[in-house]
């Protein structure tokens, strides 16, 4: 490495929140022209240090030096004239502005406006590094791959040499993906220095120079990619070894649980979001849903679950004895009193599922709490289910009296799923149960879908790690805009017919 | 190497979350800093010396039996309200009503006072009175609760507009039923016969309103912390996905969580008929339905702790009107004092939620030692 030169030393960073040490005398040293991995679990303060960087937080202590000349970053402003750009995870575009006019967005420049210019400019950008970007559509028509190529260019228009990107993939297609790791290697190889935090093992070994770990706040080390692999990575970032690989235990006595028939939904937009679904999902077995994001995978969990209205078509649940009861048409309440034990962990954990302001019992109680007849609480049992939950799934809190929103989303998880699961389902939905969990929190929750597969539960799993659902399904359902694309098998599923089913209805033509 | 002078800098940092005792101080000594504020103001404008500011302003409280009596009393009847909007806030239904409600039910009272006083035994009249005010109450509120259940209406601009209405058809009947015709007053009901007038409990006049809140307060607190209704009406508050999530019906419980807020405010209004005024004014509520908003929230709605905040108010009501006439001030020297004293009540949330920090510019800091 001596002869790439240096552009950004981070020395001895600290920054505390409160009593939490999230950066703790981390060392971090970024080149030019590499592209450089940050890893680390959830809580191991990579965004906290990239924050910093990007002039969103102050550190309380350390040192931050500039091609070797010590700097002082206030304000994203400030970086910005250093020559560092965010792009962070969620997207802070204006939604009805277009490209262009979102790029040149708070850049000061003297004299008028000339919007002409600012096209001609990000048109140069665009096919300098390889995007593709009508500079004049505006947001709200763009994908989110779309959206991310316009917070790149922003931050390139503002002159960035030194780009960082939390999660950049977490929302694109296996194709998207490669396109941008493609024009990440144009701007490494026109000089740029590059940093991405991520969690997912096969990218790093794909597309980065070198990784830097951090745990629990600490530096632990850095090293050049090709000098490890993904094992040694995931040891030394969990900071004891781990198992990588998934289980797929056979599917015990498959039968016939929840059949879908015809199902169309429209949202209440009018907008059509499914369009005549039909498949079957068996007991003891893990059906895979994969699409694109905004497929109608959502839509569809939340008509199983009884909180989407339909427009037709009919879903049944199917009893041990082959007797069917309709599900359309009742709410989650009605579903419950009819004995059918469905249990739903949905997209925003928070927002649905969850209430972050109650404690981690109060939670426990939202499925329990209204049995028996007293006109009050019972809050003993949700206390014991919470201390079980918290002690079987190694949740990190300092109580079972803790509100839910201050533990990390790994934490959050497995209060959802562990309370979903503790009333021992015969149906488990999930929607992105390892969205932004680190990789040990991500095995848990894989762990614990396996094992409810094995108690016969008809296990629905909505996922965007392809790798993931290649790896964990019996089947996968496709879904593209809205219909079935394709089931398939998952032991012989590809990776990349999978990619282009999502894209086209039936991956052909 | 560069030496560019950074100076020094402050920070706001959110606080991991205080103990109670901690963030109580903050709380007390931003009511001192308020006090010593105003006690400055007053002497710059008046002349008068800081000691005698403050002991006026306890005298107006405290200052002879029958002045703790009204403050206790006060203090009662504000806290009462608090209660009732609590739950209704809990639910986030921003409920700014109250007065209305209250209106409704002081209006149901009196209508029995007048209407029945020859017709049924004062027991059995008091009991209906009663009854009846608090399903006025009730009522009031359960309409802008269906509207916004059903239609996702605004509940702050309804419920505000209702007041209106409510003080306009209580000044309808105060019309119809005035003595002596054309005084536009109803004056004090069944004066000579005490008839609808609730019967002094332990030989005063004042027990009856601060039991009745002493109730209230066990009341709500049992109902909004054990109960399931009272789960069930948070759990609305917090998210109403999550709420659907676990088959809540949040139509439901958004009108049984404002008929249960309304048919507390209807409690109130017979109070202010039957227990205290005995008559029935526009002004009845004084605009307290807006100052128990207040109160509920800044004792961030836990009932225990409202009779704190309802005391405070109070306190600084009497006092800065006792100010106001003892050194012989303009009325609205009080509404100023009492605006200086909650801008800093309400300011030192700012100071428990986050603190500030000065840091030497770090980098620079160091080098030069």
């Amino acid at each position: 490495m001596t002869d790439k030169k240096i552009a950004v030393k981070m020395r001895d960073i600290s920054k505390s929140f409160g009593p939490v040490m999230a950066n703790d005398k981390v060392w971090l040293d970024i080149y030019k022209g590499e592209i450089l991995a940050l890893l680390g679990e959830n809580g191991s303060g990579k965004t906290t240090l990239m924050n910093i960087l990007s002039g969103i937080y102050c550190p309380d202590e350390g040192h931050i030096y500039i091609n070797d000349e010590e700097v002082s970053i206030r304000s994203p402003k400030e970086a910005f004239e250093y020559g560092i750009g965010m792009i962070h995870q969620h997207y802070k575009l204006v939604e009805v502005l277009t490209a262009a006019e979102n790029i040149i967005l708070g850049v000061k420049q003297p004299g008028k406006l000339d919007i002409q210019a600012v096209c001609e400019r990000t048109r140069q950008l665009c096919s300098d590094y390889g995007f593709e970007l009508d500079p004049m559509q505006k947001v709200y028509d763009m994908s989110v791959s779309q959206k991310q190529t316009v917070e790149i260019l922003k931050a390139l228009y503002r002159g960035a040499d030194i780009l960082i990107l939390d999660e950049p993939t977490a929302v694109l297609t296996p194709q998207e993906t490669e396109k941008l790791f493609t024009i990440l290697r144009n701007m490494r190889d026109s000089g740029k220095a590059i940093v991405i935090i991520t969690h997912k093992m096969n990218e790093v070994e794909e597309l980065s120079d070198r990784v830097a770990i951090l745990r629990q706040g600490r530096f632990v080390g850095d090293m050049l990619t090709s000098m490890t692999n993904a094992q040694e990575m995931t040891n030394m970032l969990v900071g004891h070894p781990v198992s990588l690989s998934i289980d797929r235990p056979d599917p015990v006595d498959p039968k016939p649980r929840i059949e879908v028939n015809g199902l169309t939904v429209r949202n209440e937009e009018g907008v059509l979001k499914l369009e005549d679904v039909s498949f079957t999902a068996y007991s003891g077995e893990i059906l895979g849903i994969a699409g694109i994001s905004g497929s109608g995978q959502k839509e569809l969990l939340e008509a199983i679950a009884g909180l989407q209205p339909t427009e037709s078509g009919s879903i049944s649940y199917i009893n041990d004895d082959g007797s069917k009861e309709e599900l359309i048409g009742k709410d989650p309440l009605s579903i419950a009193n009819m004995g059918v034990t469905l249990s739903f962990v949905p997209e925003d954990r928070l927002g649905m599922g969850l209430v972050g302001n109650m404690d981690i019992s109060a939670n426990m109680m939202l499925r329990s709490f209204r049995s028996g007849r007293s006109a009050f609480l019972n809050r003993k049992d949700p206390r014991r289910l919470a201390e079980r939950v918290v002690e079987e799934l190694e949740v990190v809190t300092p109580s079972v009296a803790t509100p839910v929103r201050k533990l990390s989303g790994g934490n959050i998880q497995k209060i959802l799923v562990g309370r979903e699961i503790s009333s021992a389902p015969k149906v488990l939905l999930t929607a992105y149960a390892v969205r932004g969990l680190d990789t040990n929190s991500s095995y848990t929750i894989y762990d614990l879908i396996n094992k409810q597969k094995m108690n016969g539960v008809a296990v629905i799993y909505v996922g965007e790690d392809l790798d993931v659902l290649l790896e964990l399904s019996d089947r996968i359902l496709v879904l593209c805009d809205g219909k079935v694309s394709g089931i398939v098998e998952g032991r012989k599923a590809e990776k990349n017919s999978i990619g282009l089913m999502m894209t086209k209805l039936g991956g052909t033509g | 190497m560069q030496k560019k002078s950074l100076g020094t800098r402050f920070h706001i940092e959110k606080r991991a979350s205080l103990p109670w005792h901690q963030s109580l101080i903050i709380r007390l000594l931003s009511v001192v800093a308020a006090f010593l504020v105003c006690a400055l103001l007053t002497m710059i404008i008046t002349g008068v010396d800081p000691a005698s500011f403050i002991s006026t302003m306890f005298y107006g409280s405290f200052g002879t039996p029958r002045k703790m009596w009204i403050t206790a009393q006060n203090i009662a009847v504000l806290l009462c309200i608090s209660l009732a909007v609590t739950p209704s806030f809990l639910m986030k239904f921003w409920n700014e009503g109250a007065d209305g409600q209250i209106l409704m039910a002081s209006l149901a009272s009196a209508a029995c006072m007048i209407k029945l006083s020859d017709k049924l035994p004062n027991w059995l009249l008091i009991i209906v009175m009663l009854v009846l005010s608090v399903a006025a109450g009730a009522l009031w509120a359960v309409i802008p609760a269906f509207f916004k259940a059903q239609f996702n209406t605004n509940e702050t601009l309804f419920t505000l507009m209702l007041n209106y209405i409510a003080t306009q058809i209580v000044a309808y009947f105060i019309v119809r039923w005035e003595v002596p015709k054309g005084s536009g007053q109803i004056g004090i009901i069944n004066q000579s016969s005490e008839i609808g007038w609730f019967p002094q409990l332990f030989g005063s006049k004042y027990v009856f309103s601060i039991l009745t809140a002493a109730l209230m307060t066990v009341f709500i607190y049992a109902y909004i912390r054990y109960s399931k209704h009272g789960y069930e009406l948070t759990v609305v508050g917090e998210s109403t996905n999550t709420a659907r999530y676990i088959g809540i019906d949040v139509k439901k419980v958004i009108v049984r969580t404002m008929a249960l807020s309304g048919a507390m405010a209807g409690i109130v209004g017979f109070l202010l008929v039957s227990g205290i005024n005995h008559t029935l004014t526009t002004t009845l509520t004084g605009g307290q339905g807006f100052t128990a908003v207040m109160v509920s929230w800044l004792a961030q709605f836990n009932p225990i702790a409202m009779i704190a905040t309802s005391f405070l108010i109070i306190f600084l009501e009497r006092g800065a009107i006792e100010i106001s006439s003892a050194f012989t001030l303009n009325q609205s020297f009080s509404s100023i004092l009492t605006g200086i004293i909650l801008f800093f009540l309400i300011g030192s949330e700012f100071f428990v939620s986050y603190r500030i920090r000065r840091s030497a510019n770090t980098e620079a800091g160091k080098e030069q030692e």
